[in-house]
């Protein structure tokens, strides 16, 4: 009878404590909604509206004004949309296949000075961008490369550390089986990297891939130090831009910069079940 | 059981990150240290001047350590909180409660679009006049400060978008709270452990590697921050928020000093090294690996 009411007790709490939790996961995700509730909220309001005290969280008469002026009225935002994802586009492909090639080598081919190397790979992740950033820019500057695409492209077609690192810790994961059987049909190295590895690992690669397709979009030390002219600049630059001249228009501005979060936002929603899960259940894995 | 060709050719893999190695970091690394000992301003020839750099900016340049010291601030504050905080919010998604995977992308939103749109966001919410931060806290009878305009606020204000954003680490943390395996829990259970002696006895200790992982990347990481300062406060008011990349950034390129903002870079360089390694170092002191 007692361990009975004991254990009753017990599931109660339980049952308790976890509506404790979700309540306060809730409001969590309530403040961490909120800028972006806000964003939405501004950019369809009318001027007036969006400077009022005490301002309205729900517009009075939303309308999608600001969206089509801030997309080509004051500054074309659609080239720069463009030109955003001209950039975007070749870095991350580049990035991801180049990342996941020296992943593969690093974790399922044996060969000599690998741990060097792994190691030399693993220190490069504490230089800060500071110290290689002039060196860069006048290696650029020498190849007449300033107001181009190529300083924003380039360094992205030859991997990234962490992206390495990331890939590599999920291909440890798996098996080498594989490997073994298609190398006694006659694989080389290669097939069995492009038939075999790459399929097996889309969730690692998914996530790479959104990682450095947010950071090329968000990218801004780069294009403000190698694009000047107006019909070169990326987003996140003209955003800025039109910050520094139009701060006035609240309205606009949120606008504006929702345009510029929007592919980052889809590209999220889809590929988010991958994306949180594949690293939860990949991610630092030893 | 390999081949000699198959031992060569695991090189021919990273040999295209081993290039990008050698252009973008070995070599600018070595031309930034040479040129830290120069004046130079692209357009003339590279001036040798010895240690003059290094000379000047440690006895001559306040805003060398008034860059150097507001970064170190918002790093020793953001570092702890955006950890204590993205581990809470990783426990309690970690607990099966309804709508979790919804949740868990909710809080992942702030990491993905870091950068100029969200920080002209904050910069409207901190707004003194019609923000909506003020109007929020006046509801709880508190009249907020000017936040991004007020000296003792500006950093601060900036520290606490940091904790918003800290979703990126929670998403490793609670990939380290899935790697702990079931029977240490159910062993501590059988030896009588309450939940918060499972919390303090197993949890924490296995997630000590992960939580040392994200302290030396989020170091890095809070060391070089630019754009969240650019955008908001362009380093103001009266350089309280003057991070030392926005000091290196405006030598390189406002006043063309490559010589200067080289050795500068250095300087930080040298402090994210030593830091590095004091955290390794001590890092054998709590940290727990299981082998």
């Amino acid at each position: 009878m007692l361990s009975t009411n004991y254990h009753l007790n017990r599931k109660k709490a339980g049952k308790i404590i976890k509506a404790i939790v979700f309540i306060i996961a809730v409001i969590g995700a309530i403040i961490s909604a909120i800028p972006f509730i806000w964003m939405v909220s501004t950019a369809l309001k009318p001027l007036d509206e969006a400077m009022r005290y005490p301002p309205t969280i729900i517009p009075e008469n939303p309308s999608w004004k600001n969206f089509k002026e801030a997309w080509s009225t004051y500054v074309p935002f659609n080239k720069f949309f463009l030109n955003t994802v001209i950039i975007t586009v070749p870095s991350v492909l580049g990035n991801v296949f180049v990342s996941a090639l020296a992943a593969f080598g690093f974790s399922h081919l044996t060969w000599r000075f690998r741990e060097f190397f792994f190691m030399l790979l693993l220190s490069t992740m504490m230089l800060p961008y500071h110290v290689t950033m002039i060196p860069i820019y006048i290696i650029f500057r020498r190849l007449e490369w300033i107001d181009t695409f190529y300083p924003l492209i380039v360094p992205n077609l030859f991997g990234s550390a962490f992206y390495i690192f990331l890939l590599r810790q999920f291909l440890l994961g798996l098996p080498k089986e594989l490997d073994d059987a298609a190398r006694i049909d006659g694989a080389s190295s290669f097939m069995i990297f492009w038939k075999i590895v790459l399929p097996l690992c889309k969730p690692a690669l998914m996530t790479a891939a959104i990682m450095s397709f947010t950071a090329n979009w968000n990218n801004f030390m780069g294009p403000l130090i190698y694009l000047n002219k107006m019909e070169k600049m990326t987003l996140s630059v003209g955003l800025s831009m039109f910050q520094g001249t139009y701060y006035a228009f609240y309205n606009l501005m949120m606008a504006a910069a929702l345009i510029t979060l929007l592919p980052l936002l889809i590209l999220f929603f889809i590929g988010q079940r991958y994306f949180i899960e594949g690293i939860v259940l990949t991610g630092l894995k030893r | 059981m390999f081949t000699k060709k198959e031992r060569s050719e695991g090189f021919l893999f990273v040999l295209p990150w081993f290039i990008g190695f050698l252009l973008f970091q070995a070599a600018p690394i070595i031309q930034s240290l040479s040129l830290s000992f120069t004046e130079w301003d692209l357009m003339s020839k590279p001036l040798f001047v010895g240690f003059n750099n290094y000379v000047h900016l440690f006895s001559k340049d306040p805003l060398f350590w008034k860059s150097l010291k507001v970064t170190l601030i918002y790093a020793l504050c953001s570092i702890p909180l955006c950890v204590i905080t993205a581990l809470i919010v990783a426990l309690l998604l970690n607990q099966a409660i309804p709508g979790r995977s919804v949740l868990r992308a909710i809080y992942y939103l702030p990491a993905i679009t870091s950068g100029v749109a969200v920080s002209m966001a904050w910069r409207l919410i901190y707004n003194p006049d019609f923000g909506l931060l003020n109007y929020l806290l006046l509801k709880f009878g508190i009249h907020g400060p000017a936040w991004l305009s007020d000296t003792k606020w500006a950093l601060p204000s900036i520290i606490i978008m940091a904790i918003w954003a800290s979703g990126a680490t929670m998403i490793l943390y609670l990939a380290g709270l899935q790697g702990i395996p079931r029977y240490l829990y159910e062993a501590a259970e059988l030896d009588g452990a309450n939940s918060f002696q499972k919390f303090t006895k197993v949890t924490l200790p296995m997630l000590t590697p992960t939580i040392f992982f994200n302290i030396v990347i989020s170091l890095i990481g809070s060391l070089q921050i630019f754009t969240e300062a650019y955008v908001m406060t362009g380093g103001g008011p009266q350089y309280s928020t003057y991070f030392y990349s926005l000091y290196i950034y405006e030598n390189a390129f406002r006043y063309f000093k490559m010589g200067y903002a080289s050795a500068l870079a250095w300087i930080i360089f040298i402090v994210i090294l030593v830091l590095t390694i004091l955290q390794v170092y001590l890092s054998k002191k709590w940290v727990y690996y299981e082998f």
